[in-house]
């Protein structure tokens, strides 16, 4: 944490405003200019930064067609630090390319800042890309592809220069600015990267999996800083990753996607501690999927019982209606062993014990054949111990249980 | 790298030889028409001893000199204009979305790769036959220009497109993304990085149309003799050395021209 203060010190100031319609910085600029250079500018910003309607993307045709997007819509917020999380091939990449424009959608509308960006052409947009692939041009300097964008806006030449240094300062490449983009490692080009994507001042960024290339430790820093520069600058960041723990630790909010689908938008800790379904809950995190039926129900809780009879409440996703057979989904730490099996609201033989340092995972055996793990903290004063072999019951803590939509 | 080759073809019984002859029988007549262009006697079978009398008389020979400046107008604006032809060709049939007529198109432009020369030969010579029997047109050696360039289309259009489907859609959609426009991504990354494609190609443009024969022997009019006529005809008379000192110059104007380009190609690769 240290060196991550320090750095953040030292680290250059971005105007917290971006510059689109900035009068000062454009003389040339009508007063009240609705774009720049054909760049559309919002006049009056709504509170929605994105609003995916009812996006469809299908690609190929006949038999061998795919629905990449399968009716997706989501807002996304001014400010936010918004996060696209799933597996490969679940949609990612091709919802972004929507949103920069490189490909349009089989069906359904995009709206940026309210405004429908169908008939914008890429290089209308006020959206920069960082690449999966980084695509930087290879027959130009680091410092000419951070530039590149403002060249192209037409800004004046005093003006990209200073913004370049500003920029290499940021993601630590001074010392490599006259490189051609093939002589630089791939962490190295992945910093160029989001460096030029960030140069422009877009009202929204797009990251497609921008940190992937790093190493654990520039990872970390990569991680604060950008969350930093997304504080400071106000730009909208759309963040793609499969990575959990990244998209845990650095989203406002998270979109869990799977299969073309978007199944669950929440803040890290609804999608953590409150999955709607199956897939959310297997994604992110280690959980505990345990098989019951519904006997009653009050609102937001139903009362379900398990093959022992034992019951326990548990929460549900709002707009769901569960009944009969469900699927209920514990997370290991939000469970304890009880040495008494009576006491718990399950019982079964502890199979394995492994010690991690900071905690333990006590992998039992239920008496209706599934596994169950539950994850104790260590500390100094841990009461009992015990012994692969033990009966034992497992408590859950309050609200710990929920029933799963599937 | 680290990975063993389970067969490495030097390892092969026999590859050696076969290379070795392989070598030879192209290159050792070509050593040796060189070698004779230094011979001090009038005959290229006998040998006599070395002067550079023949390059002497070969570059003060009025009738050569007409035929290089013949080759070289032809070659350059073959090679110019069928290299911007195959360009275009190339970003058309590569950077637009599918069209109808997109594979007719493809084949028509390596028609000329397939049909037998002589065929194109008699077609083309026909072909001028007739508008200026019909229509009283002769461009001169606009006609021979004409023809080599469709012929040099082709071998111009080849190594572009391969370099344009090699290259990285995503540069472009970069670029787009960095508020360029489509004419200005073109300037500033496509072209680019399309340069070593556009030397190769038009290096091969060049050297086909360079040493082109048939179509250039029923194509050419009066006065337009090339360097290739210019061989056969002297051929056919009582040779000296002179012919292989020609020979020896016009080889060495291709290497040149080859190594030059190649090296172009390889310094943007980079
Ligand atoms: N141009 C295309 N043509 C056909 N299918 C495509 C095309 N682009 C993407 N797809 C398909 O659409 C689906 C989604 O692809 P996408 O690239 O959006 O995945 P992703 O979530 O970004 O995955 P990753 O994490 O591996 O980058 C995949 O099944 C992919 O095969
Ligand atoms: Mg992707």
């Amino acid at each position: 944490m240290g060196i991550a203060l320090k750095k953040r010190v030292a680290a250059p100031q971005l105007p917290s405003r971006p510059a689109y319609g900035d009068n000062q910085t454009g003389t040339h600029l009508p007063p009240r200019a609705g774009s720049l250079n054909g760049v559309i500018v919002p006049e009056q910003p709504g509170k929605n930064a994105i609003e995916v309607r009812g996006v469809r993307k299908v690609f190929g045709t006949g038999e061998n067609q795919v629905a990449a997007l399968d009716t997706v819509s989501v807002s996304i917020r001014e400010n936010e630090f918004f996060t696209l999380l799933g597996p490969s091939g679940c949609g990612k990449t091709t919802l972004l390319r929507l949103i920069a424009g490189f490909d349009f959608p089989s069906a359904g509308e995009i709206m940026l800042h309210g405004q429908d960006i169908a008939p914008l052409p890429p290089f209308k947009r006020p959206v920069n890309t960082v690449f999966q692939s980084y695509a930087l041009f290879p027959h130009m300097t680091v410092a000419q592809n951070i530039g590149f964008g403002l060249e192209m806006l037409g800004k004046p030449k005093g003006e990209i220069e200073a913004r370049v240094a500003q920029m290499l300062k940021l993601v630590k490449m001074e010392a490599l600015k006259a490189r051609r983009t093939s002589q630089i490692s791939g962490g190295q080009q992945q910093r160029v990267a989001l460096a030029r994507a960030l140069a422009p001042q877009p009202k929204v960024l797009l990251l497609d999996e921008p940190l992937s290339a790093l190493d654990y430790k520039l990872r970390k820093e990569m991680q604060i800083e950008l969350k930093r520069l997304q504080h400071e600058t106000g730009i909208t960041f759309i963040f793609v990753t499969h990575d959990q723990e990244e998209a845990l630790t650095m989203s406002d909010r998270i979109a869990v996607m799977s299969a073309g689908k978007i199944l669950q938008v929440g803040t890290p800790r609804d999608i953590y501690d409150r999955p709607a379904e199956r897939f959310v809950a297997d994604f992110i995190g280690e959980t505990n999927f345990l098989a019951g039926t519904v006997v009653s129900k009050k609102p937001g809780v139903a009362t379900v019982k398990f093959d022992s009879n034992a019951t326990v409440a548990a929460g549900y996703p709002e707009g769901f209606d569960p009944t009969g057979e469900v699927t209920l989904v514990v997370r290991p730490e939000h469970a304890d062993l009880v040495p008494d099996p009576a006491k718990g609201t399950i019982a079964g033989t502890l199979s394995n014990i492994v010690y991690f340092g900071t905690d333990t995972h006590y992998h039992v055996r239920l008496d209706g054949g599934e596994n169950f793990i539950v994850r104790h903290q260590n500390s100094r004063s841990s009461p009992v111990t015990y012994e692969t072999g033990a009966e034992v019951g497992i408590q859950f803590e309050e609200g710990a249980a929920r029933v799963l939509k599937d | 790298m680290a990975e063993p080759r389970s067969i490495d073809i030097k390892e092969q019984p026999g590859f050696r030889s076969i290379a070795v002859i392989c070598l030879l029988v192209l290159y050792v007549p070509v050593l040796i028409l060189m070698i004779f262009s230094l011979n001090s006697g009038s005959l290229v079978t006998h040998w006599e001893g070395v002067t550079l009398g023949w390059y002497g008389s070969a570059l003060r020979n009025e009738e050569f000199h007409n035929a290089a400046r013949n080759t070289l107008i032809i070659s350059i604006s073959a090679t110019i204009i069928s290299t911007v032809c195959a360009t275009l060709a190339a970003i058309g049939m590569t950077r637009v979305k599918p069209w109808r007529g997109l594979a007719a198109a493809f084949m028509v432009i390596n028609l000329p790769l397939m049909v037998p020369e002589i065929i194109t030969a008699v077609a083309t010579l026909s072909f001028f036959a007739l508008i200026a029997g019909t229509f009283g047109l002769n461009f001169g050696i606009g006609n021979l220009i004409l023809a080599h360039t469709v012929f040099c289309i082709p071998f111009a259009y080849m190594p572009i497109r391969a370099r344009l489907e090699d290259m990285d859609l995503t540069l472009e959609y970069a670029a787009a993304d960095l508020y360029a426009t489509p004419w200005k991504a073109f300037k500033r990354i496509t072209l680019p990085l399309l340069v070593p494609g556009i030397m190769s190609g038009a290096a091969l443009a060049f050297i086909v149309s360079f040493d082109d024969f048939t179509i250039t022997q029923l194509v050419a009019g009066p006065g337009q003799t090339t360097l290739p006529l210019y061989i056969w005809n002297q051929i056919r008379r009582p040779m000296t050395p002179e012919i292989n000192a020609i020979s020896t110059i016009l080889l060495l104007v291709s290497i040149l021209f080859v190594s030059v380009s190649f090296l172009i190609a390889r310094r943007r690769a980079k």
